[in-house]
């Protein structure tokens, strides 16, 4: 278990520098920082000083090096657009992010594990046969379409709902949670439904198959043999086992919720990391990009590795194959 | 008795709460972009920089109709050829209630002098300033420039106890360690001040009741928000959460104006759009064996006129640009209303000058367009490349994104670029002649990558440069925006529109600098 932790952990460390590498490497190409730091009638010889300031013509190998040794401890450097510290930016940031993400993720699973059982339990009927059909167009259509439907719909319609922004925040320590006002707790059930709709589809197929293949098995039969009644072998048993494979692509997905919030948030004004990342992007400000794609793989990192571990943890034949596998090699 | 008791508490609260609604005047609005910092010599970004002046002020200030005005001083005269002596307004106090001093100036213009200061370059001449008493100070710089108020609209002026107070006597450049107190604090003079701040999130501005001058507005709060997508924030004024949003997109001015209750208002901005040419000897990309065509001005002028400039306003700015052939807006001194006819559409004439120059089959060029700085900017290029195409000159057309284009079209990796110019802050022809026009040396020719040279502008813009009478100045600049267009130097295309969106209840002005003053606003 514990060899099984530290190979995870270096097979971690080297795929954030891989990252690092690449990502320092695509920047080259995005254009020069420096127009957008200085004024339109710039000299060039006060470019061409500002460039030296920052450090901006120093070989790759010297700039990629300060920035690994920064990034290890924390240190991101000063945002070219803001001027401001780029972990203080960050900071501000992730709790948009993770609250948007969360929600998000808590909708599809609310709606997505149970119209999959559902549709499992029911797979010959109308409405089942319906549910998968409008799932199909959920998810092909462009998420930011599904957005501004939505935000036509609550918001200029009906004026149900807030259009953009995240309403009234409230500070507890370096966190600001939306949750504690109404205003913030309406304005995120757009951006959460508008997140959230392409995982339902993915989640109630999965589940969906994944049952019915369970519900084929052989202690299924046993079980309802015996007599037990159907809601203890659907949701006792069937449901039960289902869950492994879920943990595993709803770890997947986590990762791909971060990444999807770009479009979401720049669609409802979200000032999460997603939308800081596209307004750097636009600027050029490198310090910003290089410290948010070092973050969004340590994120995928780590939850891929507790993915795994769970996965180790909920299912009793892993622990056991590896159990005698590790007392050989000892 | 109960019944009476509870009518006219609740009347009360009926009329406390109409009374309120009464006072607070609260103005919503968008724009596409942040304020970037609350500092505003850390800036070089004109929307930041004319929302930190509804908190900030400068010794002069533009007026609705960009004429200069005093702001903080009240006169101004040269001591010496070299040196303006400015007198300050008496009685004006920060907003934490200190008194506006010569100290605080002096200050302030060293702050944005400051070698490290990114707005160093708003005061190209300027050297040093010096305190002559309390409420006089002399700043001094290399020659004459009659364009110093212009500058200075730009210069925000601090107060020098709450710099010191707060560490920040130096702007905080990009590459030292710290956020500078002023980033995202501020204390300044203006009709409004600031409450709090979320970056990307919301801006809030209570009113200033000491403010010096008469309001001309009746706003007690402003809420700024930004909002990057097009569409939401023109869902966010339709559902009546904002009071007015810039810039509405221009394709969504029709359903905006068509919704009740909105008012769309559109006007030319001072931005013109031209086209930039390659003048060295050779070609980036072309099939021609050598040399570049478009050093010949016949050949210059058979792409303008291969341009139909009247379809391109009618059908891809929907009307709402205007044609131009200056390369300055009529607001701006040194613009000759005489000789601004734009260059006709005339393909025939176009193919003939062609090979006249020797070019009869015409020939491949490349050219660069920005995709998201410029209204349309994409379509128009797209458009012209098609045009030009019809008389042989076959463009290579790229668009990228204006951190791309800009760099490319700086390093003259392009025959022929789209650039716009409003010549802000300056609000002055000098800014065309000296940054785009001029051969390029010393601090001349800045953005001039294809490097025209005339040497009659080229003299004209020298003198020019120091040069303290006003109406002779005017006459040479409008003698060079003359020879600039008879030589064809670049192909102006039109001032792009400014086009704002507000609920009818708000009345406010729309100047071309495309800036909003938010102490001229009227909610109603």
């Amino acid at each position: 278990m514990f060899a099984f932790i530290v190979k995870r952990v270096s097979q971690g460390l080297v795929v954030m520098l891989a990252v690092a590498f690449l990502a320092f490497l695509m920047f080259r190409f995005l254009g020069d920082p420096i127009d957008s730091m200085v004024l339109e009638d710039a000299t060039t010889q006060q470019r061409e000083e500002l460039r030296v300031k920052m450090g901006l013509d120093d070989p790759f190998p010297v700039q990629f090096g300060r920035f690994v040794v920064n990034a290890v401890q924390g240190e991101f450097g000063i945002s070219y657009r803001n001027r401001r510290p780029v972990k203080n930016l960050i900071a501000e940031r992730l709790p948009a992010t993770l609250e948007l993400v969360f929600f998000a993720a808590l909708f599809s699973f609310a709606l997505g594990i149970p119209l999959g059982v559902y549709t499992a339990l029911n797979r010959y009927g109308v409405v089942s046969q319906m549910l998968q059909f409008v799932s199909l167009i959920g998810i092909s259509m462009p998420t930011f379409v599904t957005g501004i439907l939505l935000i036509l719909t609550f918001s200029v319609n009906l004026n149900w709902l807030p259009s953009f922004g995240r309403g009234d925040v409230v500070d507890i320590g370096w966190w600001s949670t939306g949750l504690l006002t109404t205003s913030g707790i309406k304005s995120l059930v757009l951006p959460s439904l508008m997140l959230g709709l392409f995982q339902i589809t993915l989640i109630m197929r999965l589940v969906r198959s994944e049952m019915l293949e369970v519900l084929r098995t052989d202690y299924i039969k046993f079980a309802r043999a015996r007599g037990l009644s159907n809601r203890a072998v659907n949701f006792g048993h069937a449901l039960k086992n289902t869950m492994v494979p879920l943990i595993t692509i709803a770890g997947l997905q986590i990762g791909g919720l971060i990444a999807f919030a770009i479009i979401t948030e720049t669609v409802f004004q979200w000032p999460g990391m997603g939308f800081l990342f596209i307004q750097a992007v636009s600027f050029i400000d490198v310090p910003v990009m290089s410290a948010y794609l070092f973050l969004v793989a340590f994120m995928f990192v780590v939850i891929n590795s507790t993915v795994d571990l769970l996965y180790f943890r909920v299912d009793p034949r892993l622990r056991v194959d590896s159990g005698r596998a590790g007392s050989h090699t000892i | 008795m109960k019944r009476t008791l509870i009518g006219a508490s609740v009347g009360l609260a009926v009329a406390m709460g109409a009374a309120a609604s009464v006072d607070a005047k609260t103005f919503k609005f968008a724009y596409s972009g942040d304020v970037t910092s609350m500092d505003p010599y850390s800036i070089t970004e004109s929307f930041s920089i004319s929302f930190l002046n509804n908190i900030y002020e400068g010794l002069t200030r533009y007026d609705e109709n960009l004429a200069t005005q005093p702001a903080l001083a009240t006169s101004w005269e040269y001591v010496k050829p070299n040196v303006i002596r400015y007198t300050l307004r008496k009685g004006v106090k920060f907003h934490d209630g200190a008194d506006l001093t010569a100290d605080d100036v002096v200050t302030s213009i060293r702050r944005a002098i400051h070698p490290d200061s990114p707005s160093k370059g708003e005061l190209p001449t300027v050297t040093g300033v010096e305190k002559v008493d309390d409420f006089n100070v002399d700043i001094i710089m290399t020659g004459p420039t009659p364009l110093l108020n212009n500058f200075l609209t730009n210069i925000h002026i601090f107060d020098e106890g709450w710099l010191k107070k707060h560490n920040s006597l130096a702007t905080v450049s990009v590459d030292k360690g710290e956020e500078n107190y002023a980033t995202s604090h501020t204390n300044g003079t203006g009709p409004f001040k600031l409450e709090s701040r979320r970056t990307d999130a919301k801006t809030v501005l209570v009113v200033n009741p000491q403010w010096w001058d008469t309001p001309k507005h009746n706003l007690t709060r402003i809420e700024f928000t930004p909002i990057a997508s097009d569409a939401t924030r023109v869902a966010a004024l339709l559902s009546g959460e904002l009071d007015m949003i810039f810039p509405a997109p221009l394709q969504d001015a029709k359903r905006i104006m068509a919704a009740p209750g909105i008012q769309v208002l559109q006007g030319p901005s001072l931005r013109t759009i031209f086209l930039g040419f390659n003048f060295k000897d050779e070609l980036n990309d072309t099939d021609l064996k050598s040399g570049n065509p478009f050093q010949d001005a016949r050949v210059r002028l058979a792409l303008a006129k291969s341009i139909n400039l009247t379809l391109i306003k009618a059908k891809i700015m929907r009307g709402t640009s205007r044609l131009a052939g200056l390369l300055v807006a009529p607001e701006v001194p040194g613009f000759d209303p005489n000789a601004n006819d734009p260059i006709e559409y005339d393909p025939a004439g176009a193919k003939k000058l062609l090979a006249d120059a020797g070019y009869p089959n015409g020939f491949r060029f490349a050219m660069n367009c920005p995709n998201d700085r410029y209204v349309n900017d994409e379509e128009i290029c797209q458009a012209i490349a098609a045009m030009t195409a019809k008389v042989g000159l076959d463009a290579k057309l790229t668009t990228e994104t204006k951190g791309l284009h800009f760099a490319k079209a700086r390093k003259n990796g392009t025959d022929v670029y789209m650039l716009g110019w409003a010549t802000l802050p300056m609000l002055d022809t000098f800014s065309v002649l000296a940054t785009l026009l001029h051969t390029p040396m010393d601090k001349f020719g800045t953005w001039n990558p294809g490097g025209f040279s005339n040497a009659r502008i080229d003299t004209i813009t020298e003198q020019v440069a120091t040069m303290v009478d006003e109406s002779k100045r005017r006459n040479l600049m409008q003698e060079a925006m003359r020879i600039a267009k008879k030589e064809v130097a670049m192909v102006p295309l039109h001032q792009q529109p400014l086009s704002w969106a507000a609920r009818d209840n708000i009345d406010l002005v729309q100047s071309p600098d495309n800036k909003l003053r938010l102490w001229y606003i009227n909610k109603n």
